[in-house]
């Protein structure tokens, strides 16, 4: 009886199996908890990230569903929700838990704030659900807090100072001084990119510490001009470096000495103009006019937003689509399988140029370096930037050999 | 010649800069002080007032096509009547009640301006150009100045001196300052006291309106440009001694001299210095340096 039992439970069991597989065969629909996806843009939609991410990244995410929906016409749902994290971990992450446990959310995107990213991190990881930041910058999020389901996407802070780092000095700004936010991000930039300039045959003339949102940069700009240095870069973000390039145009450094942005945006250059930006050069993963490809999502961007997206935005919108694709790809929405699909492809689009995914869940792409144009030279409306150089991903990031993330098996 | 191993020159310089600063602490410290004497209140929306001051000088570039000097006339003017509105609506209501209920009114308004002026503007803020007439630099000598930012100095010392010589040796500052000692008297010689301090509320925000304008070309025209500055101020006009007119206008420049140099010898604490002096007054005489003990 119990033999009997058995055996026809077993066969049952092999019957679904078979039946099971055919099925998913035939349909080619994946399988997805609650037949629909929903994408969490987390982000920072009034404070001082608001114009690098904001609602530009909310409708840059809705813009790659609008797409995968018109390319595949899937069978199930597909929305995006979102909400202000007001720079606060603790805003954030409680917020990923409420998506992910109540809203029945599978991705979050943009996450700009290190902060606020590796709070959310964590809740990812705890609840192996997927996270894409496109909008923090530390390395950590791939590094000592990396984990199987938070990938990081558009830029980090080690590419922001290799690319300016090598790509100034092998064009003969041998010679630095740095203005730098005297707290953990100016500090490791500041580290950072002294390290490559060195490796590089450059040398480092010291840099001033200033306070966060040190709204007068005279004094900090007289000494930086007294170094003698070649290139002043600029460890430093947002409101403070504006203010300092302001400043350094008032006192005539740019004539002499040249201005590296180690972490300038798109929206930045706009809000100082090209009177005052001219000259500088700066990191970039992404410029909405870099060929025709870019040039079409930038315009489709510019009819909903009257903005030109930066590489957040455009990043967000990158994530969230190759995110679809790989759920297709995957037949599932869940997350090891996501992963696992999008490790497999290589990527080559509008945004991501030789992209692909590693190890350690960084998204290795190549970069730029910018000089902002002259006034002159500037052609049409967010004509801003020559590119300089494009360094290949593997260049721009942190190579694996240095990795302190705990998922990369070290040979 | 070197001090501490500093170059004379470049302490020269420094020393220079920090009284550029020190003239937007003092007259920024001048408008809070005259509404706090006159009126009691610790006013928190005077960056909103500041901020705002720029923004009216950007927006009249941007849509009017009016430059700097239209700006600094102008500006000051659209503030003040702001002003007054706030203070009729707002503000006269808790005269009679503690100082807190001022302060948490006016820091709520700040708050309001803010977010209202991020949301519309952005947060990364608006490029503002030198006016054509005060571009280039001066050689020093011991360093280059740019005109403008010795323009600022000269045009905040003027207001200064004018609201200093008006409050204490003319006839109104003198009906201002009984006003305020005893409301009651004073109107019973035929003074119209509300309206006097209305009048007072709208010329102090007024002040705060001249410095943003005068800022706008140095710093980037943004909603968190008034936030970063105030507190310092309030720290100023501790220092000096709260509603003392010519002691917000010394310590002002004083403490822009102090932050200067120690953006030389230790820039780390340049944004802290003040408070340390501030620590200091408050241990050694809590009225301030020019404030009386009541």
């Amino acid at each position: 009886m119990n033999t009997t039992l058995r055996n026809a439970v077993s066969t049952a069991l092999v019957a679904m199996g078979i039946a099971g597989a055919g099925l998913a065969h035939a349909q080619a629909q994946p399988r997805l908890s609650g037949n629909a996806i929903r994408i969490g843009v987390l982000t920072d939609m009034s404070g001082l990230y608001s114009d690098i991410s904001g609602q530009g990244s909310v409708t840059a995410a809705q813009m790659a569903v609008d797409d995968f929906i018109a390319a595949n016409k899937p069978a199930y749902k597909i929305d995006v929700i979102s909400a202000d994290h007001q720079n606060k971990p603790d805003v954030g992450s409680g917020k990923a838990r409420e998506w992910y446990d109540t809203q029945g959310v599978d991705l979050i995107a943009d996450i700009v704030n290190s902060g606020v990213g590796l709070a959310a991190a964590k809740v990812a990881a705890e609840k192996k659900k997927l996270m894409i930041n496109t909008g923090a910058g530390s390395t950590r999020l791939t590094n000592e807090d990396c984990n199987p389901y938070s990938i990081h996407w558009a830029y980090d802070t080690y590419a922001l100072a290799a690319v300016a780092g090598r790509a100034i000095v092998q064009g003969g700004g041998k010679s630095w001084y740095f203005l730098t936010a005297d707290y953990a991000f100016g500090q490791s930039l500041e580290q950072d990119t002294t390290g490559i300039i060195k490796a590089n045959g450059g040398t480092s003339f010291g840099s001033v510490r200033h306070p966060l949102n040190a709204s007068d940069f005279s004094s900090f700009l007289l000494q930086a001009q007294a170094s003698k240095a070649q290139v002043i870069g600029l460890a430093n973000a947002g409101g403070d470096t504006i203010n300092a390039i302001k400043a350094a145009n008032e006192f005539g450094l740019t004539k002499t000495q040249s201005l590296a942005g180690l972490l300038v945006f798109i929206s930045d250059v706009h809000s100082l103009g090209l009177n005052v930006a001219q000259g500088m050069q700066l990191t970039d993963g992404w410029y909405w006019d870099l060929n025709e490809d870019t040039r079409k999502f930038g315009r489709r961007y510019f009819e909903k937003m009257k903005k030109m997206p930066g590489m957040v935005q455009a990043g967000t919108y990158s994530a969230t689509l190759a995110y679809l694709n790989a759920v297709k790809a995957a037949g599932s929405d869940e997350a090891d399988a996501v992963v696992a699909a999008m490790k497999k492809t290589r990527y080559n689009d509008f945004y991501l140029r030789n992209g692909h995914l590693r190890d350690d869940n960084r998204m290795v792409h190549d970069m730029y370096l910018m000089q902002v144009k002259k006034p002159a030279e500037s052609k049409y409306p967010w004509d801003y930037y020559h590119v300089k150089a494009t360094v290949p991903g593997d260049e721009a990031y942190q190579p694996m050999s240095a990795s302190r993330c705990p998922m990369v098996k070290k040979s | 010649m070197e001090i501490l191993g500093i170059p004379l020159q470049a302490l020269l310089g420094q020393l220079l800069l920090g009284l550029v600063n020190g003239s937007f602490y003092a007259m920024l410290s001048l408008g809070l002080a005259v509404i706090f004497g006159l009126l009691n209140i610790i006013n928190f929306s005077h960056g909103a007032m500041y901020m705002m001051g720029a923004y009216v000088a950007w927006m009249m570039m941007e849509y009017l096509g009016l430059g700097y000097w239209w700006s600094l006339a102008i500006a000051p003017i659209v503030i003040g009547a702001f002003g007054i509105v706030i203070e009729r609506l707002l503000i006269r209501h808790v005269y009679k009640l503690d100082h807190l209920y001022g302060l948490l009114l006016t820091f709520g308004l700040a708050l309001v301006i803010e977010g209202v002026y991020r949301d519309r503007f952005g947060a990364s803020g608006q490029p503002y150009g030198v006016p054509d007439a005060l571009r280039g630099a001066t050689n020093l000598g011991f360093m280059i100045l740019p005109n403008y930012r010795a323009w600022v100095v000269v045009a905040s010392l003027l207001v200064c001196f004018l609201t200093w010589f008006v409050i204490e040796r003319t006839r109104i500052g003198s009906y201002l300052r009984a006003g305020t000692e005893n409301p009651r008297l004073v109107q019973a010689f035929g003074v119209n006291v509300p309206r006097m301090v209305m009048l007072t509320y709208g010329f102090g925000v007024a002040l705060a309106a001249v410095a943003g304008v005068l800022a706008a070309p140095i710093i980037q025209v943004s909603p968190l440009m008034g936030s970063n500055v105030i507190i310092v101020v309030f720290a100023v006009v501790v220092i000096g001694g709260m509603g003392s007119i010519l002691g917000s206008i010394l310590t002002g420049l004083a403490l822009g001299l102090v932050e200067g140099l120690t953006r030389v010898f230790y820039p780390e604490a340049s944004a802290t210095v003040v408070f340390v002096v501030m620590a200091l007054v408050l241990m050694l005489r809590p009225a301030g340096l020019f404030g009386r003990e009541s």
